[in-house]
């Protein structure tokens, strides 16, 4: 049997009437967190393998002899702040050190857009707590060129491809320099040149348009790869499943991530994830290699973004990761997490802070101090607030610069039709 | 000039693309190898080879989903949906992606995607072959929907279509493949070789989206009517002897409402004709466009004839379809009203 760490739900319904003539009367299963608020965090059920343990498979591997990946996860880095293994020694200390400001940017970066919308400066927001290490480390592994398929809560992506803090702060605030023309919600990014699909906002459609692209590549004869990301949640939408089904037909070239961090707003992962093992365990049915990895370990995940970007480049068809995470935050800056799960239970998450974790590592590997950590906090604070200042500079979504309602008629199509020339004259705009 | 069947019409038109544009793909349920349930892609797959034709799994949502991706990536992919019954999976894909990716990326992806369907009834097919689902598609922002009536039409349309940089929305009759339907249906059916709208130009030509064409010149009443029901309005005029003026619209959105205008203004009076449900369907928007811009110059009520607002029947599916009797009646009552 496969591990089946991180179910809460593991209690397996009774068969009370089996040994009567008569079944007892059906009973409905409604899976439930193992915890709810007022009781204590419990993730003791949760089976983590020690950082190593797992095998690094040649790329060109059968899904169908790497079925373990799919129920054990990968770790590199262990308890004493140690890479270890064979998923380990992949990147320099300059690359580790880069890899920890972009996430400690995007956590800076999280908590003055939080605050700025508890200010009233915009709309919504929704931050990265907990989770820095899956966008971060996944976008070193990419060329450019490549094309992600992003959900809300990758913005790692852009931060540590150089995308620029200022116009992301514009498009949170909508204002006269949002690239977008204040049509589109906060933080639904988009940018082309940076490999960074156009965020929907309706979950899963980009899983199944992550594949289409894919396929368009190989079918251009292209070099490029396209990776596709989803939450635990939004598996459960059909647009996953044809994903899968597009991606195991045609061997796509496409990464195709689950981000598993436990929640759903208030919904726990077993309610999308149901009779399954694991959220990877899914892609084991479409001959697709599945791999489960440690999402708050930046060298695991990184090492494994490699493995199944490797296998796209070589045209062996796609991969499934599963990144086991932990939201330490509210779903957006409309939830309280209070409401629905232990206020402690972050603390429990047996799998750490992605930051710290990175931290202590590049101490103990002699690269990094407490003092520099401390120095780079404050250097870092310094230039997301000075990026926020410019980007207010330019208005935020209740000045009086905001963007303009002329705009909101354009690119509807690519030249305006007669009836919507008509509508922004009788607008005035 | 060289006469042709509709569903030859469409084939060239994806054949004259391929062979113009490496970006044009086509694929869908049966598209591949057997060229289509219809046939409007036979011989593609051989021309072209299995990447620029291919068979799909049965999924709407796949099919469209995989194309916003291959749009975005620069390809122009015309894809099939069997029928457009079968697109309701896919309307996600069509509505919240493809039709707003331009917008909401400000221009950085777009979608020049072309969704084929063949759309209405007459052909005995029940509640799941027979929908005209257009409206659906009108009141979405950011695609095009275009309902050809013909063979010639169906060619430059098409044309069009693929060659337009934003999502378009393709809705082939059926019961118009194979020949105009004039709304008898227990007369024998005309083929396309024997109507003039059968002439149709080899190679390349495009026929503009947004511009309706005027079937029959007339000064009593203007019927506004796209599709099959072009040429039951047709056959209502004649039975009836009345002077009407048929508009095709051809393209539903962008609508070539200068047209329409100038035949209401000219007329006084108008009968809007689809197979599709009444309510809150096309004819509603056009009714009240016609009213707002014609309203000094109408002399009688609007009348729409439409499909009853029940599901498309089976066994009566001639009690349901507007047929030639009915369009004829709402005729005469415009002209005594």
């Amino acid at each position: 049997m496969p591990d089946s760490d991180l179910t809460h739900d593991t209690v397996i319904p009774q068969r009370e009437a089996a040994q009567s003539t008569e079944p007892a009367p059906l009973k409905l299963h409604v899976p439930e967190p193992a915890v709810r608020p007022g009781g204590t965090p419990d993730f003791s059920n949760i089976r983590i393998p020690r950082a190593g343990q797992v095998d690094r498979p040649s790329v060109d591997v059968d899904a169908e002899a790497i079925r373990d990946l799919a129920f054990s996860v990968i770790r590199v880095l262990n308890r004493d702040g140690e890479a270890v293994g064979p998923w380990a020694g992949q990147l320099s200390d300059d690359e580790l050190l880069e890899g920890l400001r972009h996430m400690m940017t995007l956590r800076a970066f999280d908590a003055r857009m939080q605050m700025a919308q508890r200010q009233g400066k915009t709309s919504f927001y929704m931050q990265h707590m907990g989770e820095e290490a899956v966008s971060c480390a996944f976008r070193k592994a990419l060329l450019p060129g490549d094309m992600n398929f992003p959900t809300y809560r990758q913005a790692g992506l852009l931060i540590a491809g150089g995308y620029s803090l200022v116009e992301m702060a514009c498009q949170i605030y909508s204002n006269t320099h949002d690239p977008l023309k204040g049509r589109q919600l906060p933080v639904m990014y988009s940018s082309r040149e940076h490999g960074f699909f156009s965020i929907s906002g309706n979950l899963a459609t980009q899983y199944i348009q992550a594949v289409g692209w894919a396929m368009a590549s190989a079918i251009k004869n292209d070099t490029k790869i396209a990776v596709g990301w989803i939450g635990d949640g939004a598996t459960a939408e059909s647009d996953f499943h044809a994903a899968l089904v597009f991606a195991s037909t045609y061997r796509a070239p496409v990464v195709l991530n689950i981000v598993n961090n436990q929640w759903a707003i208030s919904t726990f992962q077993g309610i999308a994830r149901g009779g399954s093992g694991t959220f990877a365990a899914r892609g084991l049915g479409f001959g697709i290699p599945a791999l489960r990895v440690d999402g708050n370990d930046y060298l695991a995940v990184h090492a494994v973004a490699k493995w199944a970007c490797e296998r796209a480049r070589r045209n062996l068809g796609p991969t499934l990761i599963e990144h086991v995470t932990y939201r330490v935050g509210a779903h957006s800056t409309s939830d309280d997490p209070a409401g629905y799960r232990p206020k402690t239970e972050s603390e429990a998450w047996p799998l750490g802070d992605p930051v710290i974790r990175l931290k202590n590592h590049l101490i103990v590997r002699g690269a990094w101090s407490e003092e520099r950590q401390k120095q780079a906090e404050a250097e870092i604070m310094d230039t997301v607030i000075a990026a926020q200042k410019e980007a207010e500079s330019h208005g935020t979504l209740h000045s009086p610069q905001h963007a303009s309602a002329h705009d909101m008629f354009e690119g509807v199509f690519s030249e305006m039709p007669p009836h919507l020339r008509r509508q922004r004259q009788e607008a005035g705009v | 000039m060289p006469r042709k069947t509709m569903i030859e019409a469409i084939r060239e038109a994806m054949d004259v693309m391929m062979s113009r544009d490496g970006d044009v793909v086509v694929f869908g349920e049966d598209v591949g190898y057997f060229g289509g349930v219809f046939r409007a892609t036979q011989g593609l797959q051989a021309k072209y080879g299995t990447s620029r034709c291919f068979d799909t799994p049965i999924s709407e949502l796949g099919i469209v989903g995989i194309a916003v991706g291959m749009a975005a990536y620069g390809l122009k992919p015309c894809v099939e949906i069997q029928f457009a019954d079968y697109m309701y999976p896919a309307y996600d894909q069509i509505v919240s992606e493809a039709a707003r990716l331009r917008y909401r990326s400000n221009g950085q992806f777009t979608c020049p995607l072309v969704v084929r369907m063949p759309t209405g009834g007459g052909i005995f097919g029940g509640q799941t072959h027979s929908q005209s689902p257009e409206a659906l598609f009108t009141h979405v922002c950011g695609i095009k929907t275009v309902v050809p009536s013909n063979p010639r039409d169906a060619k430059g349309l098409l044309i069009s279509a693929i060659e337009d940089p934003d999502p378009v929305i393709f809705l082939e009759p059926k019961r118009l493949y194979n020949g105009p339907f004039d709304g008898h249906h227990d007369r024998p059916v005309t083929p396309w070789s024997k109507h003039d709208l059968g002439e149709v130009d080899d190679g390349h030509f495009a026929i503009p989206l947004g511009r309706a064409a005027i079937r029959r010149q007339g000064t009593a009443v203007t019927i506004l009517a796209y599709g099959t029901m072009v040429h039951v309005a047709e056959t209502a005029a004649a039975e009836t002897g009345i002077d009407a003026e048929i508009i095709d619209l051809r393209t539903l959105l962008p609508l070539d409402l200068d047209t329409i205008e100038a035949s209401v203004r000219k007329t006084g009076r108008c009968v809007i004709v689809h197979e599709a449900t009444l309510t809150s369907g096309f004819g509603a928007e056009l009714c009240a466009l016609v009213q707002t811009r014609c309203f000094y110059h109408l002399e009688a009520p609007i009348v729409r004839v439409a499909g009853w607002d029940t599901p498309y029947p089976h066994a009566q599916e001639w009690d349901y379809f507007p047929g030639p009797a009915r369009i004829g009646r709402a005729l005469i009552e415009t002209l005594e009203a």
